[in-house]
């Protein structure tokens, strides 16, 4: 169960939030350019990292709003939370 | 058999206070303060249970947590009693009633014993390989082995206990209240760190309350002295609290744990009533102290398990505490010097010690020589090889070990014994630590696996820290506890110990006996019956990790988690296989660290309380009404009305003829509504929607499809536009919550440039949908000012009336395809406008209809429902709707999807309508579809998603998705059931008024 330093409402229990997946995916602008494989790769393609992962959060039961965090996925350790548009402080 | 075991001088024990119990039916006595195995020994009763397996008599084996075979059934109310609580843990009060468990008819006489004669039949795994075969005779062998195998039995009635759930902060906890967690409690509060002290007995202490030893003095007093006034300073600590009889289950992650503490399991019957059974603490520590200290090891050796033969500690803590004696000629078997110290306090005490059987050659520790000082007789470089007496252990037999300490030599010696002490050193329980991610280490010069590293803000101390010394206990608990909170304390710095150092060490997993391995029972895991001899067989068949070991001879899965066990286990492995503890590693430990109840998982959350339960405004007139209601995620939807003695199916039949041939009346308001603002309101639908919205008139509604980005069916409603920039749109009552929660997601994340807010209004507003041809004459009498005619309020267009002085918003929209108005008013009216309505309507026969006909309604038409027709693989094009798929915009969510090489296959599963032969013959929803009944395996084209008996059609009407199904209009299909064969025409999916007249009728 982790704390979430949710970059609106500070710390909060995990309960409160949702997990939505993998960070910095892009919406292509123009999607009905791209072959099929490479919608594919947009909308299937995600990574699952042994490691340091980018995640995107939403504070559901709180702000509402989505941010980013930085997960070490092998000790759940959060290492940085980032607003939404913000680049991460972490390579 | 009533034989004077108690001894008088006892601190711990109230004997003023006599308590009356039952255990197996008989009537029993202890006092306050004894556990239920203390009490049950000071009767003489040893045997208290009968083994999983083989059904050999078990005894009482502990003292606390750990104990493997005294687990019992308490209470005999069918809604109150509880299985496989240990007899160690149960504080005895007035009347409490425990019995025996997994044995029939009783505990003295187990027809199930029988396994134990036949047992060299039932190696590891016998019931995995033999009634594998033959695979239908399963049924047949579950029957009897669930009879003969269950442990205790579950309650049958509702729990009337009260449980809670309670949060707790803190700087610091400490996990177990011994020596070395008081001296951190009083190091992190005198620091002014808010702590939190947490001890699962019933008072503070650990072992060394009861230690009066001359080898342990601190300061020139007895350890247990020095002790008590450690724990007095503690009370008067104001940043302390302390809770016992409170046990931490669970260590997460981020120091999150969930600890359960018993309130009133050990208060007299009379007095438990309506009070708060036990409650659950959510703790978050910014730093966790584990100080939960040891277990003692038993020893592995021929026919280990007797009742009687029990851990030498343990017996020393039911002599010291308790004053209770657990035999009158009690022998002990040591691999080191713990045993001693309770050969010491048997022998105060005035219990006569045999003998102490050690396998080390010879030590000189203090601890030795004063056991010695005192006669007591020590066979040096011996061990057990034998024990007897059925129920009871009654001889031991020894022998001396060969110089290698693999075989044993020499003439046996018997000895007559009524009580078998056994020590074979300590673990360290680091279950804890382990549960919150720890890695673990291995210590080779005494065979203990110690905390090592770990993520979190935590340290371990004292024994569960491998110190098992009182003087490392103290030193290294204080300057730990002193480096890990940053604080400087010196109150532990300048004390004088004197502590007795054990020399020598010695380690042999299973002991070697004068007997062939195969004809001898060293019990490993005494409440799954598993012997060493199972780990070698595991091992001759293959096994290779410690995993699948752990599974094959279900070693260490009993309930206490092979608290006694694992080690051993592991030892044994490690030995056989070759292969080094350290690299072998442990099994993993699961919380709960000793089971829960599903009460306290669970607290207040029942019931009512389960889950949300959401009402409508109108909900009352309903209930009044005699509504049956239908779940729809948290709401409660009026689902059918039923007149008196009506039946479901009748119910929605009249409902549904009467919406279509007069009137009907929908609480609505459960659909969700959103409401949306903002200049880039109009592009922003664009996004989300199908269709195309900038063109849609101020004033006017449309229907919506929402996709995901796969490009399937999401959900749907109807938005109207209340200005320029001014939207409300409606969801389904399932979906609103997730519609809202994905369009918030695009907003901020995908299209942070456009200027849109949303809210949720779904609370905000009831919604009365009155449909039917006379539907225009019941609003009109409700809205008289509001001019309903075609021209001025056309289908799909919504009006801002009044009625009375209250505003509310008219929509002209239908959902059954009848002429129909939905009145959005704000919630607090909702009833009273319903009211107004039925009342108008009275005349015309209006029927208030539920749910069911609802649906049945819209199939009639052909309308999906988001979620029943479709079911998150289905495309527009799959529901034939290329008519909402807009082909000027360039972008919308899902809209690349449509076009991938999967979407545009031509057969895929497709929306069709159903007509049966017979026209009476409804089918059932989710039967398959299929076109060749005589083809083996017969293929399944499809699936029927709504079916309904239709009273307006006087037929059956089913949709469905059927593979290819656009092209398969007119084709005659079946669909089987379990006893016949129904054919089916595949037809169009609207099957009533095809020209929507009835919009305007």
């Amino acid at each position: 169960m982790f704390l979430i330093n949710c970059p609106y409402c500070g710390e909060r229990d995990q309960s409160e939030f949702s997990a939505g997946g993998e960070a910095h995916i892009v919406r292509p602008k123009q999607p009905t350019e791209l072959s099929d494989d490479q919608w594919a790769e947009f909308l299937f393609m995600r990574k699952n990292i042994k490691g340091i992962q980018f995640e995107r959060w939403n504070h559901a039961h709180g702000c509402r709003k989505w941010f980013n965090i930085v997960r070490d996925t092998r000790n759940d350790k959060i290492h940085a939370v980032y607003k939404m548009g913000e680049k991460p402080p972490i390579k | 058999m009533n034989k004077n075991l108690r001894i008088t001088n006892n601190k711990f024990i109230d004997q003023t206070s006599r308590i009356s119990f039952k255990f197996d039916g008989k009537t029993l006595y202890g006092f306050k303060g004894d556990t239920l195995a203390s009490a049950l020994l000071a009767n003489n009763i040893h045997l208290v249970g009968r083994s999983f397996k083989y059904h050999r008599p078990r005894g009482i084996m502990a003292c606390g947590s750990e104990e493997p075979n005294a687990i019992v059934q308490v209470g005999n109310d069918a809604s109150m009693t509880e299985p496989n609580t240990r007899a160690t843990e149960i504080e005895l009060y007035e009347g409490l009633e425990a019995s025996s468990q997994n044995c029939w008819p009783s505990v003295n006489f187990d027809i199930g014993a029988i396994n134990n004669f036949f047992s060299p039949l039932i190696p590891a795994a016998f019931y995995y390989k033999t009634f594998m075969w033959p695979a239908n005779f399963w049924k047949l062998y579950e029957y009897f082995i669930r009879k003969s195998a269950g442990l205790g039995k579950s309650p049958t009635k509702p729990d009337k206990d009260i449980y809670d759930h309670r949060y707790l902060h803190c700087d610091v906890l400490i996990v177990g209240g011994g020596i070395s967690g008081i001296i951190a409690a009083k190091t992190a509060a005198k620091n002014n760190l808010n702590t939190v002290l947490i001890d699962d007995k019933n008072i503070l202490g650990g072992t060394t309350l009861f230690q009066e030893n001359e080898c342990f003095k601190i300061n020139n007093s007895y350890s247990n002295e020095w002790l008590k006034k450690e724990i007095e300073t503690l009370n008067s600590l104001k940043n302390l609290t302390i809770k016992t009889r409170t046990s931490v289950a669970a260590y997460h992650s981020y120091n999150y744990i969930l600890a359960r503490e018993n309130l009133t399991d050990h208060l007299d019957l009379n007095e438990k009533k309506d009070k708060i059974r036990q409650r659950l603490w959510k703790i978050r520590a910014k730093k966790v102290i584990i100080a939960t200290g040891a277990i003692e090891r038993p020893l592995i050796f021929n026919n280990n398990d007797r009742p009687g033969i029990i851990l030498s500690s343990s017996i020393k803590k039911y002599i010291d505490y308790y004053g209770v004696k657990c035999g009158q000629k009690i022998s002990l078997f040591t691999n080191n010097d713990s045993a001693y110290e309770t050969a010491i306090s048997l022998s105060n005490s005035g219990v006569s010690v045999n003998s102490v059987v050690d396998i080390r050659d010879k030590t000189n520790s203090l601890i030795v020589k004063q056991a010695e000082k005192l006669g007591i007789k020590i066979h040096w470089k011996s061990t057990v090889v034998n024990t007897n007496g059925y129920k009871r252990i009654n001889s031991i037999e020894i022998m001396k070990l060969s110089d290698d300490s693999s075989a044993v030599v020499g003439k046996k010696i018997k000895e007559e014994c009524d009580c078998l002490g056994m020590s074979g050193g300590w673990t360290p329980r680091v279950h804890l630590f382990t549960q919150s991610g720890g890695k673990l280490k291995f210590r080779e010069e005494d065979n203990v696996f110690l905390p090592d590293k770990s993520n979190l803000e935590q340290i371990s101390i004292g024994s569960c820290n491998g110190d098992f010394e009182l003087y490392e206990v103290i030193k290294n608990s204080a300057s730990s506890t002193n480096k890990f909170l940053n604080v400087k304390n010196i109150d532990y710095e300048n004390l004088e110990i004197i502590s007795s150092k054990e020399m020598d060490k010695k380690n042999i997993w299973l002991l070697p006996s004068d007997k062939p391995l195969g004809k001898t029972k060293p019990f490993l895991d005494f409440q799954n019956d598993s012997t060493a001899n199972d780990v070698k067989l595991a091992l001759r068949e293959g096994f290779k990790s410690i995993e699948h070991v752990k599974r094959y001879t279900t070693t260490g899965m009993a309930t206490d988690q092979g608290k006694l066990s694992n080690m051993h286990a592991l030892g044994i492995i490690s030995e056989t296989a070759g292969v080094k503890m350290g690299e072998l590693g442990t099994t993993t430990f699961r919380p709960p660290y000793t089971p829960l109840t599903f009460g306290t998982i669970v607290g207040r959350n029942v019931g009512e309380f389960f889950d949300i339960i959401r009402k409508t405004p109108i909900h009352d007139w309903h209930l009044e009404n005699k509504a049956e209601f239908e779940n729809v995620g948290q709401w409660k939807r009026a689902w059918y009305y039923p007149k008196e003695n009506e039946s479901m199916y009748d119910a929605v039949q009249r409902e549904s003829k009467a919406a279509r041939d007069s009137a009907g009346i929908l609480d609505a308001s459960t659909l969700g509504k959103i409401d949306i603002q903002g200049t880039d309101a109009s592009e922003f639908l664009n996004r989300v929607y199908t269709n195309a919205w900038s063109k849609l008139e101020i004033g006017k509604c449309r229907y919506g499809l929402m996709l995901n980005e796969d490009g399937m069916v999401y959900d749907d409603g109807v938005t109207a536009r209340l200005s320029e920039n001014h939207y409300i749109m409606t969801t389904t009552t399932g979906g609103a919550a997730n519609v809202m929660t994905k369009l918030e997601d695009y907003l901020q994340t995908e299209w942070p440039e456009l200027d849109v807010y949303l809210t949720s209004v779904t609370d905000h507003y009831a919604t009365i949908s009155v449909c039917g041809p006379n539907s225009k004459k019941i609003v009109s009498k409700v809205i008289p000012d509001l001019d309903l005619s075609d021209s001025n309020f056309p289908h799909m267009s919504f009006k801002n009336a009044k009625i009375d002085k209250i505003k509310c918003r008219v929509m002209r929209i239908s959902f059954t395809g009848e002429h129909s108005y939905e009145i959005n008013i704000q919630s607090s009216y909702g009833k009273s406008v319903w009211e107004k309505c039925f009342e108008a309507g009275k005349e015309f026969n209006i029927t208030p209809y539920g749910t069911e006909a609802m649906h049945l309604l819209r199939a009639e038409k052909g309308f999906i429902i988001a979620g029943q027709d479709t079911d998150g693989t289905i495309t527009p094009v799959d529901l034939q709707m290329n008519w909402i798929i807009s082909k000027k915009k360039y972008d919308f969510i899902g809209k690349r999807s449509l076009y991938r090489s999967d979407t545009i296959r031509e057969d895929r599963k497709q929306l069709v309508g159903i007509l049966t032969e017979d026209p009476k013959e409804v089918l059932e929803e989710g039967a398959q579809i299929v076109a060749d009944t005589n083809k083996k395996p017969i293929e399944m084209l499809g699936h029927i998603t709504s079916s309904y008996f239709s009273p307006n059609l006087k037929k059956s009407i089913a949709l469905a998705v059927v593979k290819n199904g656009k092209k398969l209009k007119g084709k005659k299909m079946f669909v089987p059931m379990e006893n016949k064969t129904i054919n089916i025409t595949i037809t169009d999916t609207i099957f009533l008024d095809k020209e929507n007249k009835r919009l305007n009728a």
